[in-house]
């Protein structure tokens, strides 16, 4: 019971003028985020981070983590209005979101993704508030073989889980760990890999990456297409909106089975993409339309929008208690902890009680303006895309110049950025996965600490790590997470009358 | 890089991917020599600073070789991009490289007043004074969000100062 005296304390933090204020203006800069091409959550985020600089960290963390929502929630416009997923999330609503707008049911398609956004992030948001605390206050008890173990975990549900070829998400980890591990070294004080160059001092910030990588790197791949970027018009009346949540109910299995498909997926670091994918591939099997999915199915929307918000919503659980973050964007908090001078991790739950339950207060407070906001806004959003992208690009550009600088007040970050971008351009058309490299980055200095001391423990042997019940099953999770396709493709195997799972 | 005997041509995927798993494993390389330089070994205070990062760098090396025989044997003889598609890609790169590399002398201001201008003009085709309106309003409300209200200083040039700001 102690959990909810902390949320209505929490409630009493997130509901001060000053905090709704920075809630609402967070929810409308994150759906103007999710609704252009080329900014995403995360590098949305990145970029605005330094705006946050001068705030005190509860309002700090209320603001972006708004800006997160935001962007969950502009993400389905765009896909259900002109079939461009402004977010890889939302990749899947286009399925049918786009038939049903062509079909003149724009309206019931965006209160559906909506309201199932609300849904999906409302049930991470009540799990995040029973079981965090929980999660905390067994990991405080962690070493650093269990540590280390968390973080293989984290790494080979990576591998396992993501979509691109495993050999490549290594690849794409482990150029991120190199990059972490560029600068001086942590335990010894030595300075490698900088190979004589002071810029490289203080190794690679990943925050610059974030913005190259996602920003820059989406910009160029977005002007393959070329500048003839269509808009439409979209209203969404009271009357519709009635409508269609009469509707809703009807379909509860498949909510209530995409949210816990999300929240698992956002847990494990997986993600809201695959999450999104994986529930509307379950539910074209389930559902008594099934064959009617891809023709304009509300199901089909209600499926992966409930999914990629539980999921977006979730991986800030591992985040807040064991300071691992579960996607980019919660990797980019983190670093705003960082930099506000938060140590994340269960400590956190001890010492900083007002901000982690401030946060989570505003989770609950922050979706349900954002609800209201994309519901009566979907106008003035969608007139955005109208804007061409001649214009938009130059500003957007420059805006991640802006980020770059002023995250160390250094023109070489902003260098450093273009590089990323070129980089992730390259990458991105090579099917590398970027998140994983972006996580290696957070992640590396900590993982590597974590290792050298279970290991100075165990005068090198390898042991340590399966030398209790509990770090054993955690490193056997993560086996089997990174064996994950083999095992499938087996059980496959095994049972060649099981139809082939959706992608 | 081969240009293909078909209606759209551009560089193949075969040749581009190719390359991209090469310099991957190049820098596995690097971080391989660099680590061996910190020291792989163990030390006093245990495994020394090139411990970790030495394995990392086998890793890239040895995922990069596997991706490398994946992208020669799964060859569909697909395009990277089309030339056109290309040269939509650079006319962003290339201003933008030169956006960055004024920008340390010429202040964030000046230089981003005029690569909006100049996108706009080249790639948009505006009127000047839609051109104007964007190129001068966005630095100004950048100013006021970023400088006036959140106290986040950019970078600035000889005319912020000879303008006293």
């Amino acid at each position: 019971m102690e959990e909810i005296a902390n949320l209505f304390a929490g409630f009493a933090v997130a509901l001060q003028p000053f905090n709704i204020a920075v809630m609402i203006l967070g929810i409308v800069l994150g759906v103007v985020i999710g609704v252009l091409p080329g900014l995403g959550g995360a590098n949305g985020v990145a970029i605005l981070l330094p705006l946050t600089f001068s705030m005190p960290p509860t309002s700090a963390i209320i603001m972006l983590s708004c800006i997160y929502w935001g962007a969950l929630f502009g993400g389905a416009i765009t896909s259900i209005l002109f079939n461009i997923p402004g977010e890889p999330w939302s990749v899947a609503t286009t399925f049918d979101g786009y038939p049903m707008a062509q079909q003149g049911k724009a309206a019931e398609a965006l209160t559906a993704a909506f309201t199932s956004s609300f849904v999906g992030a409302l049930f991470a948001v009540i799990m995040i508030t029973l079981v965090a605390p929980l999660v905390a206050s067994f990991a405080l008890q962690f070493g650093p073989a269990e540590k280390f173990a968390v973080y293989f975990l984290a790494f080979c549900s990576f591998v396992g889980l993501s979509k691109e070829p495993p050999f490549k998400t290594i690849a794409a980890m482990m150029i991120g760990f190199a990059l972490a591990a560029v600068g001086l070294d942590s335990i010894t004080g030595q300075l490698r890999l900088t190979f004589g160059s002071t810029e490289m001092l203080n190794g690679f910030d990943f925050l610059i990456a974030v913005i190259g990588l996602f920003g820059l790197g989406e910009i160029f791949l977005t002007m393959e297409e070329g500048l003839n970027f269509k808009g439409g018009k979209a209203k969404i009346d009271l009357r519709v909106v009635l409508k269609t949540w009469k509707s809703l109910p009807r379909y509860w299995m498949t909510s209530l089975r995409s949210c816990v498909i999300g929240c698992w997926m956002g847990i494990t670091p997986a993600g809201a993409t695959p999450a999104s994918f994986m529930s509307y591939g379950i539910a074209k099997r389930v559902s008594k339309q099934g064959k009617n999915f891809g023709k304009g199915e509300i199901e089909g929307v209600i499926a992966p929008e409930t999914a990629a918000h539980a999921a977006g919503t979730a991986a800030l659980l591992p985040m807040l208690s064991l300071g691992v973050p579960g996607s980019p964007t919660a990797a980019v908090l983190l670093g705003g902890l960082l930099i506000w001078g938060l140590q994340p991790g269960p400590m956190l739950f001890v010492e900083q009680k007002e901000f982690v339950w401030g946060l989570i207060a505003s989770m609950y407070l922050g979706n349900l303006v954002g609800l209201i906001v994309v519901l009566t806004c979907v106008p003035l959003f969608a007139a955005i895309l109208r804007v061409p992208f001649s214009i938009i690009a130059p500003l957007i550009l420059v805006l991640c110049a802006i980020g770059a600088y002023s995250v160390h007040n250094s023109t070489f970050d902003v260098v450093m950025m273009l590089v990323f971008g070129v980089v992730g351009y390259a990458l991105k058309k090579c099917n590398y996965p970027l998140a994983p490299l972006v996580l290696a980055i957070v992640l590396g200095d900590k993982a590597e600490e974590a290792f050298r001391q279970s290991l100075l423990g165990s005068q090198g042997s390898l042991g340590i790590f399966f030398s209790n019940g509990l770090v054993s099953t955690i490193m056997i999770l993560g086996l089997i997470a990174l064996f994950w396709s083999v095992i499938s493709n087996g059980i496959a195997r095994l049972r060649p009358a099981q139809p082939q799972a959706a992608q | 890089m081969t240009a293909r005997p078909s209606r759209h041509a551009g560089p193949s995927h075969k040749a581009v991917e190719s390359g991209v798993t090469l310099t991957i494993g190049l820098l596995g390389a690097v971080v391989v020599y660099g680590s061996i330089k910190a020291g792989i070994g163990w030390g006093a205070e245990g495994p020394r600073a090139g411990f970790f990062p030495f394995y990392v760098g086998l890793f890239i090396i040895v995922s990069s070789a596997v991706n490398l025989w994946h992208t020669i044997r799964d060859d569909d003889g697909a395009l990277f991009a089309e030339w056109g598609q290309l040269r939509q890609v650079f006319s962003v790169m290339i201003p933008t490289a030169i956006y960055v590399a004024v920008l340390p002398y010429s202040g964030l201001y000046l230089a981003s007043m005029v690569f909006i201008a100049g996108f706009m003009r080249w790639l948009g085709k505006y009127q000047w004074p839609a051109i104007a309106a964007i190129a001068l309003g966005m630095p100004i409300v950048t100013y006021l969000i970023f400088e006036r209200w959140f106290l986040v200083p950019l970078p600035k040039g000889p005319i912020e100062h000879w303008l006293g700001l």
